[in-house]
């Protein structure tokens, strides 16, 4: 090559990548169009119009954030521990958080499902899964606590669940770690294939109360579960559950499990199944559980070890389990609002498969079978398939809906929202999300009716979205405009903990029906007071239990004297309040536990080891009137062994 | 002494029925505004006692040495009915008899229990607005917090209403039936005046 040639192409590369900078990827900037602000702008003293249940993830918790601005209204503790207001550490609500395996404080908490009723939202409750010990909670809507907690046995990572059927006439639990079940458990990891289960419970939920039960479990092959979702409408009575490592690994999965050209999806047929327990065709199998539940009355829980499983075994009874060929290690899989089409999202395919659910019928009619699992059919991919969306992007995972006939679906990989319409498999739009999307969510999605105006994208990846925060980064949701043909974002918002899944619906649905106290009348805790008259403080042996009320602004008693170190004491606090928004805090100095925050008309109990001498000062934390700071008493704590006499006062 | 005609005396009957509704409906009632209560907190009157957002009134009144309204605060409580059961029973006695002497006596009940309760509720509301703990948290010297009568008043944050509510009203109407009997009675002497024959017209 000439010298001179050389120089021009030289010149021409410093054009070149003078001009560069002009192909980077767009900015969010450029994505937003028109007026944004004014569509997610919620006025001063008005309110949002849906209410946004998000899974906390790795906190434990469940978010309640206001749609379309984006505020988080609250923290519901369900999984986890909460010193804020004293969730798992008072000795009423310790028993929540009771297992097979004792007191467990935290867990992972990924989806939310929100009750319905005919295939729409009646947000009376909102189920979360525990995924680190399989659990799953239920949240009452009317006054957004944690009120039932049932373990799942013979599960492992509860991650397949808590998804609902449309009447909410059960809530699932699919394992997504196969373990061996029964008596046999300590074997070695290597006969996988003989001696692990992948178990699938069904649990119950009673229509009017919402208690639930363990109905029955299905012992599915080992695979890995990772999502479900209940048919709807005409497919009402059958479940999807997406599976992978279907190669059974149990090493290295990342190469191991992702080896097949195709997993399933396993379709239930739990009317079948039902039918068969109904038969008395279920196993009595043993497995301890705990069931913890809350009582609004006595404002405490109990939890009760069970023990008794009705299980099923698919491999002899027929008909309840048929396999759907989904490529590439499925995550998400979603049954549109009509419940004719269902969708498996193939993390690692290149096409999004939609398969119809008259076709499943027709091919199960004809037995159009590729071959059996342990005798359990497996359906030909072809003679179920209704379609599939070519280029959609890369690293599908969850598909929502707008109530129109299109589906959104999130692409992780190529970190973007991808909307096409069910019918016909096209693309119609795509937006970039901020970054790698993970689960997506529309109010109503996954119901029979989506209220197809927002959709909001739970990102993996914050990165410079916000103000950085040291090496952790708040996670980061966008919010989308999806009533027009393209797909408009309107809002960065960050979250709480790490979101998975989240539902919204209408704040009409909730927002009249909210518990504003509790009537002190009602309440039958055993220690609690309903007047300032009895407020007295009583010794038994070793215990020493201090009947406690809060008025603004007062304890009563406030100056206790008569307890020894080393004594158990238990604050026993009644608010007495009987007024909307005047909860009361009480903390002692020393405490290993946290406060106790004590809603109007409600009896709360902290316990108290006292371990040196002194006196020991105790406070309001929630400020409650212009005399908050004056809401203090004092305790005195004599030595072990000595003799002081139980004195207590007020105003003296 | 002269006796009413039918359709006067069908109008006390119904002034007097009315009045049992008294012991179904809130008589009076008081409100209060403030920036933490855009809602508003109310109290309502009854015959026999009160209901509403008594204790949130009591527990936002302490701080300024108020006393605690309670139903034995007021002895009314006691024997207002009995006086609403005398008065009713003299309005329907006043229609059967359907002398203009007994409606005289019957309106002039209703206006002295009106004047009674106006009466009564100034002084209930002088007391609870002027004798104040002197162990109060918040004293506002020269301050005191008499609510109004009738109509509306601003104290410290609040804003306070006082008026009639539904019995209130139905008892204000029955002596409004009162004053019309009277008023035709009236208009009837001059009518039979004109044409009495003894009496020369003016």
């Amino acid at each position: 090559m000439k010298m001179k040639t050389r120089i021009w192409l030289l010149a021409g590369a410093m054009v070149t990548m003078a001009f560069a900078p002009g192909c980077k990827p767009k900015g969010a900037q450029s994505a937003l169009s028109g007026d944004a602000a004014s569509k997610v702008y919620v006025a001063p003293g008005e309110h949002d119009e849906f209410y946004n249940i998000v899974s906390g993830g790795f906190n434990g918790q469940m978010s309640v954030v206001g749609l379309p601005s984006g505020r988080v209204l609250k923290i519901v503790p369900v999984f986890s521990v909460h010193p804020e207001n004293g969730w798992g550490f008072s000795e009423e609500s310790k028993p929540m958080l009771n297992t097979a395996h004792g007191f467990v404080p935290w867990d992972d908490l990924h989806h939310i499902a929100i009750s319905t009723t005919n295939a729409e939202h009646d947000a009376r409750w909102a189920f979360g899964n525990g995924n680190n010990t399989p659990r799953i909670a239920r949240v009452d809507l009317t006054t957004f606590k944690t009120v039932e907690i049932l373990e799942i046995p013979n599960s492992a990572g509860n991650h397949s669940s808590p998804f609902i059927t449309e009447n909410t006439e059960y809530v699932v639990a699919g394992t997504r770690f196969s373990v061996p079940t029964g008596d046999n458990r300590d074997v070695p990891i290597e006969t996988y294939k003989e001696n692990f289960k992948g178990t699938i419970s069904f649990i119950s939920v009673d229509k009017d109360h919402g208690t639930m039960d363990l109905a029955f479990q299905i012992e599915a092959p080992p695979f890995n579960f990772d999502l479900a979702r209940a048919g709807k409408k005409k497919s009402h009575g059958w479940f999807f559950f997406s599976t992978y490592n279907t190669e059974m690994a149990h090493t290295l999965l990342e190469v191991n499990a992702s080896q097949k050209d195709k997993d399933f999806i396993m379709a239930v047929n739990w009317k079948k199944a039902e039918q068969y327990i109904k038969e008395g065709k279920g196993k009595k199998t043993k497995a301890k559980y705990a069931h913890n539940v809350w009582d609004e009355n006595t404002h405490m829980a109990t939890s009760t070890i069970k023990e008794d499983i009705l299980t099923l075994d698919p491999k002899e009874l027929k008909d309840i389990i048929y396999f759907i060929p989904c490529p590439k290690s499925p995550h998400g899989t979603d049954t549109d609002p009509s419940g004719e089409y269902i969708i498996g999202s193939g993390k690692l395919a290149a096409i999004i498969p939609v398969f119809s659910f008259t076709k499943m019928l027709k091919a199960i009619e004809n037995q159009d079978f590729e071959g059996t699992i342990d005798g359990m059919p497996v359906l030909k991919y072809e003679s179920v398939l209704h379609g599939e969306v070519e280029k959609p992007g890369l690293g599908p995972l969850h598909t929502e809906f707008d109530g129109r006939g299109n589906a959104y679906t999130s692409m992780f990989v190529s970190s973007e929202v991808v909307k096409w319409n069910i019918e016909t498999l096209q693309v119609l739009d795509r937006v970039p999300t901020y970054y790698s999307v993970g689960h997506l969510m529309i109010p109503g999605g996954p119901t029979g009716k989506p209220h197809g105006k927002y959709m909001v994208a739970y990102n993996k990846i914050t990165k410079d979205r916000y103000l950085p925060t040291g090496p952790e980064l708040a996670h980061s949701a966008q919010l989308y405009d999806i009533s027009g043909d393209k797909m408009q974002l309107l809002l960065d918002f960050p979250t709480i903990g790490e979101p998975h899944y989240a539902e919204a619906f209408p704040a009409s649905l909730i927002k009249d029906k909210q518990v504003k106290f509790y009537p002190l009348e009602k309440n039958n805790h055993p220690r609690a007071l309903k007047g300032i008259n009895n407020a007295r403080v009583e010794r038994e042996g070793n215990k020493v239990h201090i009947y406690m009320t809060t008025i603004r602004s007062n304890f009563r008693p406030d100056n206790i004297e008569g307890v020894r170190v080393g004594d158990e004491v238990y604050f026993h606090v009644t608010n007495l309040e009987q007024d909307w928004d005047v909860p009361h805090g009480f903390a002692i100095k020393g405490a290993n536990t946290a406060e106790l925050l004590v809603m109007p008309g409600e009896t709360a109990t902290l316990k108290w080891v006292p371990d040196r001498v002194g006196i020991f000062p105790f406070y309001c934390t929630d400020f409650c009137s212009a005399l908050h700071q004056e809401m203090q008493g004092y305790l005195r704590v004599s030595p072990a062994g000595s003799n002081p006499v139980i004195k207590y006062s007020t105003g003296e | 002494m002269k006796k009413i005609g039918s359709s006067n005396r069908a109008m006390v009957l119904i002034a007097a029925l009315l009045m049992i509704t008294a012991y179904f409906t809130p008589l009076w009632q008081i409100s209060l505004w403030a920036p933490q209560y855009p809602e508003g907190l109310n109290m309502k009157i009854w015959i026999d006692r009160l209901s509403g957002d008594v204790d949130i009134i009591n527990g936002v009144n302490h701080y300024i040495g108020m006393k605690h309204i309670g139903v034995e605060m007021f002895p009314e409580f006691t024997y207002l009915i009995y006086v609403f059961a005398f008065i009713i029973g003299f309005g329907v006695l006043a229609a059967l008899i359907a002398r203009r002497w007994a409606v005289y006596t019957f309106f002039s009940m209703i206006s002295l229990l009106g004047i009674g309760v106006l009466v009564d509720m100034y002084l209930w509301g002088y007391d609870y607005g002027h004798n104040l703990d002197p162990t109060a948290a918040i004293k506002v010297p020269g301050m005191a917090y008499q609510p109004p009568l009738l109509g509306y008043k601003e104290l410290l944050n609040f804003l306070a209403y006082s008026g009639p509510d539904t019995g209130g009203w139905i008892i204000a109407f029955s002596g409004m039936l009162m004053v019309i009997v009277i008023i035709r009675g009236y208009i009837e002497d001059r009518k039979s005046k004109l044409q009495n024959p003894f009496i020369k017209a003016q």
